[in-house]
């Protein structure tokens, strides 16, 4: 038993009892596709079409296709990367730190925040690879015993770090997400009309029948993989603001880099969460589940990670200035003053001023703005990893290589490409798995639904409509 | 060999607790509950001991911070040193990301595959519920039945009194 502060909104609404979770969530595992979402499936094919033409562009012609030069020699690729790996942070971060934090609203928006993850960082790793100009090499970044030597890895480099993190990440998210899936695909199992769907599902749920001891191990599982996936999260964003800090490259060597990347990467990864969280609570009418509430409450996170960039951009622009270093003054005087002019500020917009407008509850809990505000935060986070790199480049030391960078279209291809990619994944994830975590629903219903329960009274198993009793809806 | 149980189906999960602490008060050995989500308390009233897989965990990830260090000072102080940025061969600072990370890894691995293996699941098309709803709305006590020394009328109504809104017979066939 739990105590619930009367102040606190439901997280449930609709007076919904735990069949009813069941039903909403499976009807759409079960139903027949609908137009709407082949419709959206088969534009993200379409963007999936893009990324391989693009891909193959690449792979056949070289990295030549790219717009990079000699002087910007990192640009779209590294920019999409980080980008990609930041958004994906928000999933772990609502799986599990919040946990940790034992939030409960997390547990309607984990399932595909943690797919969100998944994606993004299967997205974000496709630029590094294709940026190797020869992906079938790329086993040579692990240490694997070869014919040069053995000439090992360089353990010194960041940017072999980052391919410890960034697989690591994967699969630890992965397996979190898979053991939280284990019992909802026992519920569709067992609700399984079709042989292919039950025998699909039977292999997919591991055989779980839900008996009180693998639940136990079950929620030290969750909990201790929570415990690794937090410092794990962080570190990978780290690393990856590592590849930058450990350079000399003017603008990229502060060592403020790994909580304002961390801070960004969870701005940007709760700005796509709304984005897909707003579109699928529509599309599959889950608002009983992901209510104003859940809105709000990542709303306020936006705000908070929001004014920790902006503090950041200022304590760089500060610092550069304050070290007395000429190269780091122009840098961050090019940055906002030099050709990229129009990169910097549109990133001080869209991340610094859209967000505070959340201070204000209207906007916060307002659907439509929301969702705005989510698409400026999701452009201005790309524009400042644009901003950090490019502008840092493409004019160094010597003025004789100053250089600037314009993307091709197999550049824009690419990354366009890896939309149509994160969302092919997300759709066909969307149809064919449960998007909001049933048990763990199921398991807050009755302390946070404003359902007014009597549990005397079904001492004595007689009163059956205990879940349909006065509730408090609050749309 | 074939085994018989009775179920007891609750949908109420104090309702629940309160009926498995009576009904083990009573004497009766309770084979297993099933739940559609993780009951808090259960594990108390059920007397199920907390689980030992942090300690797999643990151990794992030691395994994986050793791994890594030996790796990592073994490849580039012993196997093919080389001067990298005029730093030490055995740089320890920076094996320090390589570590953590398969420290991680094993720790997350290690545990995972050992829940796995403890608790019995892998893909697999036979799986033996008790009773489907189960994994839907209902919570589902299941008692052996002893042949002979099970009185099942005396079950069914210890089961009723502490609030089973319904009791079934079940064969599962081993």
């Amino acid at each position: 038993m739990q105590h619930v502060s009367p102040i606190r909104e439901p997280l449930v609404t609709g007076g919904k009892t735990y069949h009813d979770i069941t039903e909403d969530v499976c009807r759409q595992v079960e139903a027949k596709p609908n137009a709407r979402w082949a419709a959206a499936l088969a534009v993200s094919l379409v963007g999936l079409a893009i990324f391989m033409y693009s891909v193959y562009r690449t792979l056949w012609f070289g990295i030549g296709e790219w717009g990079l030069n000699k002087t910007v020699g990192w640009a779209w690729d590294i920019t999409n990367f980080v980008w990609w790996v930041g958004i994906g942070h928000a999933g772990t971060l609502i799986s599990a730190i919040l946990l940790l934090f034992r939030q409960k609203w997390r547990t309607s928006i984990n399932r595909a925040a943690e797919a969100m993850t998944i994606f993004a960082v299967i997205c974000a790793a496709m630029f590094p690879v294709l940026h190797m100009g020869r992906p079938w090499l790329a086993y040579w970044v692990l240490p694997l015993p070869n014919t040069f030597g053995s000439l090992w890895v360089n353990f010194n480099s960041p940017l072999l770090w980052d391919v410890f993190a960034i697989s690591t990440y994967f699969s630890v998210s992965l397996v979190f997400w898979y053991i939280g899936l284990i019992p909802d695909f026992a519920t569709i199992r067992d609700r399984a009309t079709g042989p292919i769907a039950r025998r699909a599902y039977s292999i997919l749920s591991f055989g779980w029948t839900g008996s009180a001891k693998a639940w136990s191990r079950y929620e030290t599982v969750s909990l201790i993989l929570a415990g690794l996936a937090t410092p794990l999260v962080l570190s990978v964003h780290t690393i990856v603001s590592m590849d930058f800090a450990t350079s000399v490259i003017p603008g990229w060597h502060t060592t403020i880099f790994p909580p304002y990347f961390v801070a960004g990467a969870i701005f940007s990864g709760f700005a796509m969460v709304l984005t897909l969280m707003i579109i699928t609570r529509k599309t599959f009418k889950l608002e009983h589940y992901i209510t104003l509430e859940h809105v709000e409450s990542m709303n306020k996170v936006i705000i908070l990670t929001g004014s920790i960039v902006g503090v950041a951009y200022t304590t760089e622009f500060f610092i550069a200035w304050y070290s007395g270093v000429e190269y780091e003054q122009y840098a961050f005087i090019n940055r906002a003053f030099g050709p990229y002019w129009w990169a910097y500020w549109s990133m001080m917009t869209c991340n610094v001023i859209t967000p505070q407008l959340f201070w204000f509850r209207k906007i916060r809990r307002s659907l439509t703005a929301t969702f705005i505000i989510s698409i400026f935060v999701n452009i201005g986070m790309w524009f400042e990893r644009f901003v950090i790199i490019v502008t840092s480049l493409h004019r160094d030391y010597l003025p004789s290589s100053w250089a600037m960078f314009s993307p091709t279209s197999i550049d824009i291809g690419v990354y366009v490409g890896t939309i149509g990619l994160f969302f092919t994944l997300f759709f066909l994830f969307a149809k064919f798995f449960p998007v909001v975590n049933m048990a763990e629903v199921k398991a807050i219903l009755k302390s946070s639904s404003g359902v007014t329960h009597h549990p005397h009274k079904t001492m004595h198993g007689t009163d059956k409509d205990l879940n349909t009793n006065t509730h408090h809806s609050n749309e | 060999m074939n085994k018989k149980f009775v179920l007891g189906i609750y949908d109420d999960e104090d309702v629940l607790l309160t009926a498995i602490e009576n009904i083990r008060a009573a004497g009766t050995k309770i084979y297993d509950v099933f739940s559609p989500y993780p009951v808090h308390g259960i594990d108390d009233v059920l007397g199920i001991k907390r689980s030992r897989l942090p300690i797999v965990a643990f151990f794992c990830g030691l395994f994986g911070t050793s791994f890594a260090l030996w790796m990592q000072i073994w490849m580039l102080g012993f196997d093919w040193p080389m001067i990298i940025g005029g730093k030490p061969h055995i740089a320890i600072p920076s094996f320090i990301p390589v570590t953590f990370e398969l420290t991680v890894l094993c720790a997350a691995f290690g545990m995972v595959i050992t829940f796995f293996i403890v608790s019995k699941l892998r893909p697999s098309l036979r799986v033996n519920v008790f009773d489907k709803r189960s994994t839907d709305d209902k919570f589902v006590m299941a008692i052996e039945i002893k042949e002979g020394v099970t009185d099942l009328s005396a079950l069914n109504n210890l089961l009723r009194t502490n609030g089973a809104i319904e009791v079934n017979e079940k064969e599962v066939v081993k």
